[in-house]
């Protein structure tokens, strides 16, 4: 019994992996009604930029988050405003035929570059230290600073859109718009502020993916996956509904992996379909 | 203040509005009447930036806005009250309104002004704005597009979906809201509700204007000749 539950709690951290890999998914769609394809590959690119403080300048995996946070919020802004602005109308194929297009040109770049080696970051004992809770259950401490980040991230990122005014523009154009240009919200402006946000939030889940495991240029797509199933189980577009589908998603891993090792990835895709199934507009649908 | 001059606009391979000349002196409420289809919200489309007009030009405090984005086109002057309202839904009355002042345009419409104008809604301001009635919903989208401080205001189909009392009570805010110096233009079916409210009455059909004039000057049966086509019979 005590297994179980320790494999649930170990579940449960992971899906704050996971969230912090799909908030940013979850955002995108809601605003812009578009899913990046190349999320997946934008999280990688967020670890190798990291590497490069980390390794050079020998910065802590946790500091270096910030300057990659920072850059990848800059470098999704203008990613928006120079190209996918000009994919966004009446035909939904354009951005996701467009962001799969990076998608390909982003892992063939790493590739070229950094080759196929696996990278990770070290965090010396703090990748291993665990806190006892009892009952024989110890939960590790590098995924609870993971998951309270992933909660944070989702109460901040919560705030900012029912608290500020660019919140206000973010749902308004997210709701209509065409109305929203009426009250003159620049639509353009407010997509690209919503892949800036996307794209500094998979930074964060970029590098603590890279502390956790390790990376290559074709990890990519599983985290893309990971993402768009948290997004699906939660439902499309809701905030919290994505943090309970990464949870969900985790623990379906963990206790598919606890019922037979090999089976844990695909019980978290059996429980995707079957909600796709079940209810496809996801448990708790409802919009930013 | 607006004048505007042969405009065309189309969908696609439908003209819309063939070579609509119109002009909206400052302080005027100005009507559009006409029947389903006849080019009013069309004409008012186009003005407000939502649809670019194939031909013709429109300018306003002597600026040609014919090629500006509504986004732009809100931040020289012109707001809109568009069909339906269309509320965003997921924003509370509240942000609502405060969504109308994105244009960052300076003068006496903020909140409390509005909230003055529409008592009603200060008590609902917490309120998701689709949870409202249709007038009190009404009332939020001219106090949005009040928001932006306009110096001209669009408003298309405001009775629509509405009981005639209530319709009653939203026309007798114009006369306030022109009184605070902005110009109005309404898109109207209720040619009755038309006559009274407003200065100036233009009547479209099938894309044209066919006839214009203050309402004390215009007989009955020129309105339904201009209205439904009556000459042509």
């Amino acid at each position: 019994m005590i297994e179980w539950l320790d494999t649930i709690i170990q579940g449960v951290l992971l899906g704050g992996l996971y969230a912090l890999f799909a908030i940013g998914l979850s955002i995108t769609y809601g605003v812009m009604r578009v899913v990046n394809i190349g999320h997946g590959d934008f999280l990688v690119l967020a670890a190798y930029l990291a590497l490069w403080p980390v390794m050079q300048m020998q910065l802590n995996p946790f500091l270096a988050i910030l300057p990659v946070a920072a850059l990848m919020f800059c470098l999704g802004y203008s990613l928006q405003r120079i190209l996918l602005n000009r994919t966004i109308g009446p035909n939904p194929l354009a951005p996701l035929l467009a962001t799969f297009g990076l998608s390909i040109i982003l892992r063939n770049g790493l590739q070229q570059v950094f080759h196929s080696d696996s990278r990770s970051f070290q965090i010396g004992a703090l990748g291993t230290d665990s806190i006892a809770v009892g009952g024989g259950i110890a939960i590790g401490l590098f995924p609870l600073i993971v998951f309270a980040t992933a909660i944070a991230l989702t109460v901040l990122v919560s705030l900012l859109f029912t608290h500020t005014r660019i919140g206000i523009a973010l749902r308004a154009t997210s709701d209509d718009a065409e109305t929203a240009g009426l009250m003159g919200i620049r639509a353009r402006h407010t997509y690209g502020i919503a892949l800036a946000i996307s794209f500094a939030l998979i930074a964060v889940g970029g590098v603590f993916a890279g502390i956790r495991t390790t990376f290559t240029p074709e990890s990519g797509p599983a985290a893309l996956l990971y993402a768009f199933e948290a997004v699906v189980i939660g439902g499309m577009g809701s905030l919290w509904g994505t943090f309970a589908g990464a949870v969900i998603l985790g623990v379906a891993q963990t206790l598919g992996a606890k019922i037979a090792i090999g089976i844990g990835i695909l019980a978290g895709h059996l429980v995707f379909l079957a909600v796709l199934f079940f209810k496809p507009t996801g448990l708790f649908a409802r919009t930013l | 203040m607006l004048r505007v001059r042969n405009l065309v606009a189309r969908y696609g391979d439908f003209q819309a509005l063939f070579g609509v000349d119109f002009d909206a002196a400052k302080g005027q409420i100005v009507a559009l009447i006409g029947a389903n289809g006849a080019g009013k919200s069309t004409f008012l489309r186009s003005i407000a930036g939502l649809m670019p007009s194939k031909g013709g030009e429109i300018r306003f405090q002597n600026e040609d806005i014919g090629a500006l984005a509504a986004d732009e086109v809100v931040r020289r002057g012109v707001s809109m009250v568009p069909e339906g309202r269309r509320l965003f839904r997921s924003l509370t009355v509240e942000e609502n309104l405060r969504a109308g002042a994105f244009a960052g345009r300076a003068g006496r419409w903020r909140l409390e002004t509005v909230f003055a104008l529409f008592p009603v809604l200060r008590e609902r301001r917490a309120n998701p704005a689709t949870a409202l009635s249709g007038g009190q919903q009404q009332m939020v989208a001219i106090g949005r597009a009040l928001m932006s401080n306009p110096d001209l205001l669009l408003c298309d189909e405001l009775s629509l979906g509405l009981s005639p009392a209530v319709v009653k009570d939203i026309y007798a805010v114009l006369p306030k809201i022109r009184d605070e110096g902005v110009s109005i233009v309404v898109v109207e079916q209720d040619i009755d509700m038309a006559l009274k409210a407003a200065d100036e009455i233009y009547c479209f059909m099938h894309g044209r204007v066919t006839l214009r004039g203050a309402p004390r000057d215009l007989g009955r049966e020129a309105i339904s000749a201009a209205y439904f086509g009556l000459e042509d019979r």
